[in-house]
């Protein structure tokens, strides 16, 4: 293929919009995966699920996706609470989170997909919304609303979730929680409830990654498997529970992806997550930017 | 018991089981019976690093597939010359070959990290051998590739036969070596290893090359196990191929039997194994697989310890164990890196 660089120039741009939404996606996982040390492999099952919920308000209600999701936030939420105590109880506890708590994950991820698959077929499944279909022409770039408006919320939404860390009590007990635990406790704070609505909070993020997922491309329930390692690849890249890192290292990762895709096809784009995951294992297991 | 005597034992065993599905004379026993198989070979495998060391592997299906599209790369090798249809006890050595390398490699990046780093790098691990075998059209691609599967074999008669022996034989193999390991130097290394890795690298346990021996074998025996399935399956396709149902299948099953010792990948793969063949037949095949998730959720919620766990609190055997000392771990602040 000759190399022309309007291409190449669309190819970044298109990954650094790709590489935003991807942000939004991975925060809910480096507040759980990074910063509580829960190894929520499930958590694309609950975007997946964000994303049907998405679709079942939009097709029947008419609602806009975004704002449909924002509206269960509260219910992801909950059942993010309600997953976390589960976990707690019967793993924590007991100090058996390594093997069991992981199959315990693995087995909502796979009951999540099933349940779907028995309920909604493998079909894909789409959104409406006025802002699907047109794009913005600045110069020679091409920049497709569908994606730009997901990039765009879903940076305000880590953003939001950055100063929420930083700046308030709760936010900075969440922090607390990950470096010491006891230290908390003797502050008068209960752990295991900071915990708690940490992981509800990263939940409740699920359902708006969902909504962004089903704008951007057509949802089937097994495409989540595809987010697992790009995730969690984003997850170690940027370093553990640094949402700025996060931030940086999905749109590396979005850039590289499509870059790949534009020049060696999209068929090859899945193996870079997972060649990036590797080399940052290798080479520097903390992340761009680790604690 | 001495380690002959129980190879001897269960070779018997499986004298028997043989010459009783001949007996009963349906084709389609053998058909079920060598996925229970199968199922009890992957199973015994995860369990060899799952339950001996602790180290969740979640790419059972990669390291499966593995050994299959070996298979169906020597057979698209050999077809043009005078090695067509290689024995397939060396394409299962092959696989298990293929299976074990990429095994070591695997664990050579990721097990000097934490533990759930390995599991997330095993889950992408699967992703990326499937794009690999989707754009590599030599072996199907995404497509898929058929395999001409002999009728007949010499001594046994229908091929399918031969193929359920085959299995049988690795399932004995599999649980003999998991038996030897659990109870030699490497298995009581291991579980060093899963009860506390800093401890037991602190009095010298070579923590790594371990884990890198139990990756290995497990990965090998993954591999072994998938090197027939395209003579069986009769055309082999990535999606199915690297489907998330094995990977949850050995992980439950080894879960719900019991991970400490070799019998409960066992009882937990005939158990679920068997469930499943008769659900798939009798309701569907979507449903067994919802089955599977809930019954290792509830199981790992429930009865941590599996069936094994379960029939040992029963005779009174086993007192509660390290349940103290787990708590005070549990306890402990800060993370482990």
């Amino acid at each position: 293929m000759v190399f022309s660089f309007d291409l190449f120039i669309n190819a970044v741009v298109s990954g650094i919009l790709i590489g935003g939404f991807y942000a939004g996606v991975t925060s809910g996982l480096s507040l759980s995966f990074g910063i509580l040390d829960i190894v929520n492999i499930a958590h694309p099952a609950f975007i997946i699920l964000g994303s049907y919920i998405a679709y079942i308000c939009n097709a029947t209600l008419g609602v806009d996706p975004i704002l449909a999701a924002i509206a269960v936030m509260p219910v992801f939420y909950v059942l993010g609470s309600g997953i976390y105590q589960i976990y707690y109880v019967s793993f924590e506890k007991r100090g058996q989170e390594s093997l069991r708590g992981l199959a315990f994950f693995f087995g909502l991820l796979f009951i999540t997909e099933v349940t779907l698959v028995l309920y909604f077929g493998v079909d894909y499944r789409y959104v409406e919304a006025p802002y699907i279909g047109p794009s913005l022409h600045v110069a020679q770039l091409d920049l497709p609303l569908r994606i730009l408006v997901p990039c765009v919320v879903s940076l305000l939404m880590t953003a939001g979730l950055q100063i929420f860390l930083t700046r308030s009590f709760l936010g900075r007990a969440v922090m607390a929680v990950a470096q010491d635990q006891l230290a908390l406790r003797l502050m008068a704070v209960d752990p295991i409830r900071i915990k708690r609505i940490a992981f509800g909070i990263s939940i409740a993020t699920a359902s708006l990654a969902g909504a962004f997922l089903i704008i951007i491309q057509p949802v089937e329930p097994s495409v989540g498997r595809e987010y697992i390692g790009r995730i969690f690849a984003i997850c170690v890249l940027g370093g553990m529970g640094s949402l700025p890192g996060t931030v940086i290292a999905a749109m590396l990762l979005g850039i590289v992806e499509s870059l790949t895709s534009t020049f060696y096809g999209p068929s090859w784009a899945p193996a870079v997550s997972f060649g990036f995951l590797l080399l940052t294992l290798a080479v520097r297991p903390a992340g761009l930017l680790g604690r | 018991m001495r380690t002959p005597l129980f190879l001897l034992i269960w070779l018997a065993v499986s004298a028997a089981v043989f010459a009783a599905s001949v007996w009963l004379g349906n084709d389609y026993i053998f058909f079920a019976c060598y996925v229970v198989l199968q199922y009890v070979v992957l199973g015994t495998a995860w369990n060899i690093l799952g339950g001996y060391c602790g180290y969740v592997n979640f790419g059972s299906a990669a390291f499966f597939a593995l050994g299959a599209y070996s298979t169906v790369a020597i057979y698209q090798l050999t077809r043009e010359n005078e090695f067509y249809g290689l024995p397939i006890p060396v394409l299962m050595l092959i696989g298990g070959i293929v299976s074990g390398i990429v095994g070591f490699g695997m664990g050579y990046l990721t097990l000097r990290l934490r533990g759930a780093f390995f599991a997330i790098a095993t889950l992408a691990l699967a992703v990326v051998l499937q794009t690999l075998v989707v754009n590599w059209d030599y072996v199907g691609g995404s497509r898929g590739a058929y395999i001409i599967r002999p009728e007949q074999i010499e001594p046994i008669g229908n091929y399918i036969r031969y193929l359920f022996l085959l299995m049988l034989l690795l399932a004995v193999a599999a649980i003999t070596i998991a038996r030897l390991i659990e109870h030699s130097r490497l298995g009581y290394g291991f579980a060093s290893i899963r009860d506390d890795e800093l401890a037991a690298e602190a009095s010298g346990v070579p923590t790594l090359r371990l884990k890198l021996i139990a990756t290995t074998i497990s990965g090998a025996l993954m591999g072994m196990a998938g090197a027939p399935f395209p003579y069986y399956i009769g055309y082999l396709q990535p999606s199915s191929t690297f489907g998330l149902d094995y990977a949850v299948n050995s992980i439950a099953m080894p879960l719900i039997g019991g991970t400490t010792s070799w019998i409960g990948p066992l009882i937990g793969a005939l158990l679920l194994g068997s469930l499943q063949q008769i659900a798939t037949v009798t309701i569907s095949s979507a449903v067994n697989l919802l089955i599977v998730g809930f019954v290792l959720v509830i199981f790992v919620i429930i009865a941590p310890n599996g069936i094994v766990g379960l029939i040992h609190t029963y005779l009174q055997r086993k007192p509660e164990d390290f349940v103290g000392r787990r708590q005070v771990e549990a306890e402990l602040p800060g993370r482990v890196q």
